[in-house]
């Protein structure tokens, strides 16, 4: 077993280069869909039908699709119909389109719940539609959801691992291909999953940063 | 009188949530430099009327003038654009009864904040003026603080600053005293008859009619959306002129002597 996790070891620049690879898709996807689900999610509170109805669709679309069998569309499907993705490409637009609908989501919540006064003075104080969402209801949203928020980025995280179905080189695939190589499968995945966990150790120390910000304006 | 010193004209103000009219051909002027309390028993529709003032529900019929110009409808009905009614409502301050302070902006930042993103100040400018309010409101040493960490009634004296800080024409006051714990009344009301006294246009609805009596050059009397009663406040709770206002204010008559005033 020892000498298993050796050979694991041998092969630390692949695992890291993996490890690598899932960071920088997992940030980029987190950030792009958290950036697009903050323009949607006014849309999702809009007054008007034709505004909000489109929007939840694809929310709710996007919420009942497994990643696996979404990645696979993207990757897939879409070039039957004239566009050929690469996989980092596909990849990476799988998370970010799958995600955003979750992050609308979640900020839409953190919305409802939020007293109505606030925002009723940012109206009186005759703040313009753009200006009052981006100074007076986003920044106790992302407070106040940074938790849920937190939570979604390590669920992004574990949705990358998917990825490795259409050969993206991210952590499990490293792992993949280091078992298939030695037959380790046992050290391999094990490790893997330790680096995984260190990242959502990371996420989570973020959080209660935010967490303990939020704490100090409650 | 002279229309130049009329600030504010609520004229034939009809306000109707469904079925149910809240308002009802309310009108009423007020002068500049007056403080005027408008009571009520609850439902009156008192805060509709606050609000409807300042556009925050537009009213079914009739027009609000702030220095003589139409706010929200301009004179051939036509709705005003967002803009221009921007310009016009940013003369008007609010003080709302939950303080509605921003929570993620230290006490400084939310009496800067609509100065400096809205009517486009400059920041030291609005900076410097954010501090001589906080001051004024006794709350100077407050300015880095968060809104959750006041207690009620410091919330309150920097909602009256935040809506000082527009430097407003008008400032309305929605039952400012209401959500406070009754030891912490006192000091939101001291800020207020001192800006009563220094001259403040003000229309405060309100429940506390010691600081109607002694503060208010002119008391309103609203019931079931209606104007019931108009008159000084020394006639008003000496004579009043309607059974209506004869009832509410024997039911206040505890609180009238009020233990809330100094």
């Amino acid at each position: 077993m020892i000498r298993d996790f050796a050979v694991v070891w041998g092969e630390r620049s692949l695992l890291l280069s993996g490890l690598a690879n899932t960071t920088v898709l997992s940030v980029l996807a987190a950030s792009c869909a958290l950036m697009l689900g903050i323009v949607l999610t006014p849309a999702l509170m809009a007054r008007r039908r034709v505004i909000a109805l489109p929007v939840r669709i694809f929310v709710d679309g996007m919420r009942c699709v497994p990643f696996l069998l979404f990645a696979y569309i993207v990757y897939y499907g879409l070039p039957s119909l004239g566009l050929r993705l690469d996989n980092w490409s596909s990849g990476l637009a799988a998370l970010i389109v799958y995600n955003t609908a979750y992050m609308a989501e979640i900020l839409r919540g953190a919305w409802q719940a939020q007293p109505r006064e606030p925002i009723e003075a940012g109206i009186a104080f005759c703040f313009p539609e753009a200006r009052l969402f981006r100074r007076i209801i986003l920044p106790p949203l992302l407070l106040t959801a940074g938790p849920v928020l937190g939570n979604q980025m390590i669920q992004i995280i574990k949705d990358s691992a998917f990825l490795t179905i259409i050969a993206l080189p991210e952590l499990t695939h490293a792992a993949s291909s280091i078992q298939s190589r030695h037959y380790v499968p046992f050290a391999a995945f094990i490790t893997a999953v330790l680096l995984y966990w260190g990242l959502c150790l990371i996420v989570e120390a973020g959080v209660s940063a935010i967490g303990r910000r939020a704490e100090a304006r409650r | 009188m002279t229309a130049v010193s009329k600030v504010l004209d609520v004229a034939g103000v009809t306000k109707r949530f469904g079925e149910h009219e809240v308002l009802c051909d309310v009108s009423f002027q007020v002068d500049k430099g007056e403080t005027v309390c408008v009571l009520g028993p609850s439902g009156s529709g008192k805060s509709t009327l606050l609000r409807c003032i300042n556009w925050l529900e537009r009213p079914d019929a009739g027009h609000i003038y702030l220095n003589g110009k139409p706010v929200g409808v301009m004179a051939s009905g036509a709705v005003m654009h967002d803009r221009e009614l921007s310009r016009l409502r940013t003369h008007i301050g609010m003080v709302f009864q939950h303080f509605a302070l921003w929570p993620h902006l230290t006490v400084l930042q939310n009496v800067t904040e609509a100065p400096i993103q809205v009517q486009k100040r400059p920041k030291a400018e609005a900076i410097d003026e954010a501090l001589a309010l906080l001051a004024k409101v006794g709350l100077a040493d407050k300015r880095d603080a968060f809104p959750a960490r006041l207690s009620g009634g410091q919330k309150q004296r920097v909602g009256i600053a935040r809506a000082l800080a527009v430097r407003p024409d008008v400032l309305l006051f929605d039952e400012p005293t209401s959500a406070l714990d009754p030891e912490l009344v006192g000091e939101v009301l001291v800020v207020m008859r001192e800006l009563a006294r220094e001259g403040m246009t003000m229309v405060v609805v309100t429940h506390e009619m010691g600081f109607a009596r002694d503060a208010a050059t002119r008391v309103i009397f609203l019931d079931r959306g209606r104007v019931v009663e108009t008159a000084p406040p020394d006639r008003f709770f000496a004579q009043p002129q309607t059974e209506r206002a004869r009832q509410f204010l024997q039911r206040y008559a505890g609180s009238a002597n009020g233990a809330n005033g100094r």
